[in-house]
């Protein structure tokens, strides 16, 4: 449906702010380079101040970055104000205009740009059948759901056809259940379009169900790149591991290394390892083991005390010792239907596959 | 870290939208010829004679005695004025929010109070302060036989003064008594506090600043008024009516030019605190809003002498109105009580009464709808925008509400009259119609301007930006988007400016020329000269006009307003 699907090229971005209360200047983006193929989903994810929503924005407009510049289509953008750019973007607060009905809203920036009102009707009806409200078109914004809000602000910035579409966290006014639905709506409503999407959100659940690839934001820097199941299972920081997901993290040193496999000292254990091209013995590392990638056994790589045994249902939530390291265990599948408690000495038995070093 | 190209790119951006360049640079030259100048060159008027730089003009006014007493007399009665309105409006605002009113009656009264600072014009009630308490007055002479009373002088001016200001002291204070949350006095009333307790120690700390502020506000009104001192003062002279004097008698405009000054740097010293102290505080400690409805005071010891109280002071305002009309109806007030139009007729036949309503009512509705989109603009332009001169912009539009009328008028005169710097430049337009069209926008821009920004804080900035985003540029997306939004503030911006205007007097009795009869100044005229019965005529119509509006307005409003944009189809 878009005219042209286009990329986005972010080339040493940065953007400084003045501390309010210290009157300091701080990098609020700081020398980000980032490509966005044309016709994929992106993700800006991050916890709130690490910059995501500031390089969206410097993105649509509203912001101007301090170094760097901003291609669109190959085309340099920073000087272009909001309304000339090729991008629309679906705000947090849906942002409709509650003094138009659903048509007039949707036909808006047709209208900017001068379209017949044959045309202007038809693209309209047929962006309102795309995101589900034909026959709503004389509601009055006021009128409608949240769900049915965002809606109207997908169809709004849809219908535009533009090269990039950008999202600023427009789900986070909605309940958990509507939420869910409407990331799997906007997922099917971007991949019908065609349409290169930049999406910002704090929700890693979100990011992981919706995106093609996934950035990491800290700080104002980019932590890591990568498609949700890189980013999952390869973080590149304990940052990364620790936002996406649960993360456990074992700390020791290399032993041995033998090209792509060795083996790693963690408290007086050896454990096996995988995947360490470019490591050398002596060197310290970091083990990345995910809750549910270990269970409590009888025997296993690493003993442990337990300090803390729920049962949750469908899982046992185990903390255990190593050491004086506190490891978290979801056991889905508790062996025998043994439960381990407080105070039981056991082993932490893990797959060496599924540990991550960095 | 150089923030030096988002700068230029900001720049770059700023200078792509030539709509908004343009708004911008027509409103600062506006500002600047139109207000700051004025003031300007009347302080350089002042200090600037023959031999340079000199103190002179002061010296010589401030040696005069009846200037050394007018500045006294404006500054004992401002201080009374003040506090008497605000204890009064405070008392109003009381009942209203903490009292049960059990009657119709009184919340209807209430509400004529609250409308009266809107649609009154100024001196009415000076007018029948006379009519009811002077030498022919009703109640003087017929009720209480007294025969010689004066009226006029300070009393005269500070009980019609409170009476005119302290409908906005109510207001101001009903707005914070509504913001206090109940369950702050419920939670000293539980520790045991009597509800004097409670009102001298949790309501009245949580208002203070807010009585500061409305005190000063009535205290910047009082100093400014020149209407009420000039009729009901006698020789008790004012500062604003001794410049008027000082020019219109004495013909000495250096002089005024250094009278004014010193009344500006007072209203202006005043306005400062008041803005930039007061406001702000009077705000920070009343953010939270009430968390549910107050329980109302029943307790008959409380809410029988405070409402009687309230009671009296509003019928007796309400009475004063009420006399503006029947002394047209009358013969001859005080002495010959026969119903009569003759006074109306006079008014149409021999004081060409058409062509004062035609003057003041066609300068007033040109006037209007610019100030008010003067207004709009400015209020976005400060709300939603940044650029470099909004500092600028909003400062001077705000300092305009702290001039009074009668400095801006012999500012403009010596501005004006022979040209911008005494150049011949826009010499043409001293006298014109167009220039007391400016003096009516100047006089309402504040007022537009506070209730725009207000209306436009509420807006959420988003609603704005996914327009621009959309493909609007700054013209389209004001147009289309910001101004429907706040429409109501828009009419009754307009509505506000028009009646502003046509009641206007202080500045406009400097500068109007035999070629326009204004209605205010007619009223002025005669009842100077004595002449009741014309001036009431004169008067109620004025009233008549004003309050049309108003209520057309209302109407207006409630079918088209905001409020209503819901519709169905």
């Amino acid at each position: 449906m878009a005219k042209e699907k286009k990329g986005v090229r972010l080339e040493h971005i940065s953007k400084i702010y003045k501390d309010p209360k210290t009157k300091k200047d701080f990098y609020a983006v700081k020398d980000t380079t980032l490509d966005i193929e044309p016709g994929t989903f992106v993700t800006l994810l991050g916890p709130s101040g690490c910059g995501k929503t500031t390089t969206l924005r410097m993105i649509a407009g509203f912001e101007s970055p301090d170094e760097g510049e901003i291609y669109l289509g190959g085309e340099p953008i920073n000087e272009l104000t909001p309304n000339k750019r090729d991008t629309a973007m679906v705000f947090q607060s849906y942002a409709l205009l509650p003094h138009y009905n659903i048509y007039d809203n949707v036909a808006y920036g047709l209208k900017l740009r001068k379209l017949s009102r044959e045309e202007i009707r038809e693209k309209v009806t047929n962006i309102l059948k795309l995101v589900g409200l034909e026959g709503m078109e004389s509601r009055m914004t006021n009128q409608l759901s949240g769900g049915q809000q965002q809606r109207v602000a997908l169809a709004r910035a849809l219908v535009l056809e533009p090269g990039v579409l950008l999202f600023d966290e427009p789900l986070s006014n909605l309940d958990a259940k509507l939420r869910v639905t409407m990331r799997t709506e906007i997922r099917r409503i971007q991949q019908e379009a065609g349409i290169t999407a930049i999406y910002v959100t704090h929700d890693q659940s979100e990011a992981m169900a919706i995106s093609d690839k996934i950035i990491i934001m800290d700080k104002g820097v980019v932590a890591q790149m990568g498609t949700p199941q890189e980013i999952y299972y390869h973080p590149n920081s304990e940052f990364v591991a620790d936002f996406i997901g649960e993360a456990n993290f074992l700390k020791g040193s290399i032993r041995t290394t033998d090209g792509n496999n060795g083996t790693a000292d963690i408290n007086g254990n050896v454990i096996e390892l995988h995947d360490i091209a470019g490591r050398n013995a002596g060197e310290e590392c970091t083990l990345v083991l995910r809750p549910e990638a270990a269970v409590v056994a009888d025997e296993g790589q690493l003993p442990c005390e337990v300090i803390l045994s729920t049962f949750m249902g469908s899982y046992q939530n185990y903390h255990v010792m190593v050491g004086d390291t506190l490891v978290k265990i979801t056991d889905f599948n508790p062996k025998n239907k043994k439960i381990y408690n407080i105070g039981d000495k056991a082993y932490v038995k893990f797959d060496t596959d599924s540990l991550h070093v960095i | 870290m150089a923030k030096s190209q988002s700068k230029e790119l900001e720049r770059k951006k700023f200078f792509a939208d030539p709509i908004m360049v343009t708004t911008i640079v027509v409103l600062i030259v506006f500002l600047t010829l139109f207000i700051l100048y004025p003031l300007a060159i009347l302080l350089v008027d002042s200090v600037l004679t023959g031999e340079g730089i000199t103190l002179n003009v002061f010296r010589r006014i401030l040696a005069m005695p009846s200037f050394r007493t007018a500045i006294t007399n404006t500054l004992k009665v401002g201080f009374l004025v003040g506090i008497l309105s605000t204890l009064i409006g405070l008392l109003f605002a009381y009942v209203e929010e903490y009292v049960q009113l059990k009657t119709k009656v009184l919340a209807g009264l209430f509400k004529v109070i609250s409308l009266l600072p809107v649609v009154s014009p100024p001196f009415v009630l000076s007018l029948s302060m006379i009519m009811l308490f002077g030498k022919a007055g009703i109640i003087t002479r017929y009720l209480l036989k007294i025969y010689e009373n004066n009226v006029y002088g300070f009393w005269g001016i500070a009980i019609v003064q409170t009476l005119t200001f302290f409908p906005v002291c109510y207001m101001m204070m009903k707005g914070l008594l509504k913001n206090i949350d109940p369950s702050l006095e419920e939670a000293a009333r539980d520790m045991g506090a009597s509800r004097f307790k409670v009102f001298t120690t949790v309501t009245l700390p949580l208002i203070l600043p807010g009585l500061g502020n409305a005190f000063l506000v009535t205290f910047i009104e009082s100093i400014a008024d020149f209407a009420n001192p000039m009729i009901i003062g006698g020789s008790y002279d004012t500062l604003a009516t001794s410049i008027y004097l000082q020019i219109t008698g004495a013909y000495d405009k250096e002089g005024a030019s250094a009278m004014a000054v010193v009344l500006l740097i007072i209203t202006l010293m005043m306005f400062i605190v008041q803005k930039y102290y007061l406001e702000a505080k009077s705000t920070a400690t009343l953010t939270g809003k009430a968390s549910r409805q107050r329980m109302l005071i029943t307790d008959k010891s409380v809410t029988v002498p405070l409402t009687a109280f309230c009671l009296l002071v509003a019928s007796f305002v309400v009475l004063m109105y009420i006399c503006v009309p029947l002394g047209a109806l009358f013969r001859t007030w005080g002495y010959d009580f026969h119903l009569t139009f003759k006074w109306f007729q006079l008014v149409f036949t021999r004081y060409k009464g058409f062509k004062a309503f035609k003057d003041s009512f066609l300068l007033s509705l040109i006037a209007s709808p610019i100030t008010a989109l003067l207004s709009m603009i400015i209020s976005y332009l400060v709300v939603k925008r940044s650029f470099k001169a909004k500092g600028f912009i909003e400062a001077v539009s705000m300092l305009a509400m702290a001039v009074p009328g009668t400095v801006l008028g012999v500012g403009y005169i010596r501005g004006f009259s022979a040209g911008v710097f005494r150049t011949g430049f826009l010499q043409s337009l001293y006298g014109t119609g167009t220039l007391l069209i400016i003096v009516f926008i100047v006089r309402s821009l504040p007022t537009g301007t506070r209730s725009g920004i207000s209306a436009l804080r509420q807006i959420d900035k988003s609603i704005e930006e996914s327009a621009y985003d959309m493909g609007a540029d700054s013209f389209k997306v004001f147009m289309t988007v910001t101004l429907p939004l706040i429409k109501d503030s828009f009419l009754s911006g307009l509505v506000t400016a028009f009646v502003r205007s046509i009641t206007a007097i202080s500045a406009i009795i400097l500068l109007v020329t035999p070629k326009f009869l204004l209605i205010t100044v007619q009223i002025n005229e005669f009842a100077e000269k004595g002449s009741y019965g014309i001036a009431c005529a004169f008067a109620t119509i004025l009233i008549i006009i004003t309050y049309g509006s108003v209520t057309l307005m209302n109407l207006f409003i409630k079918h088209f307003g905001t409020s209503r944009a819901v519709k169905e189809g």
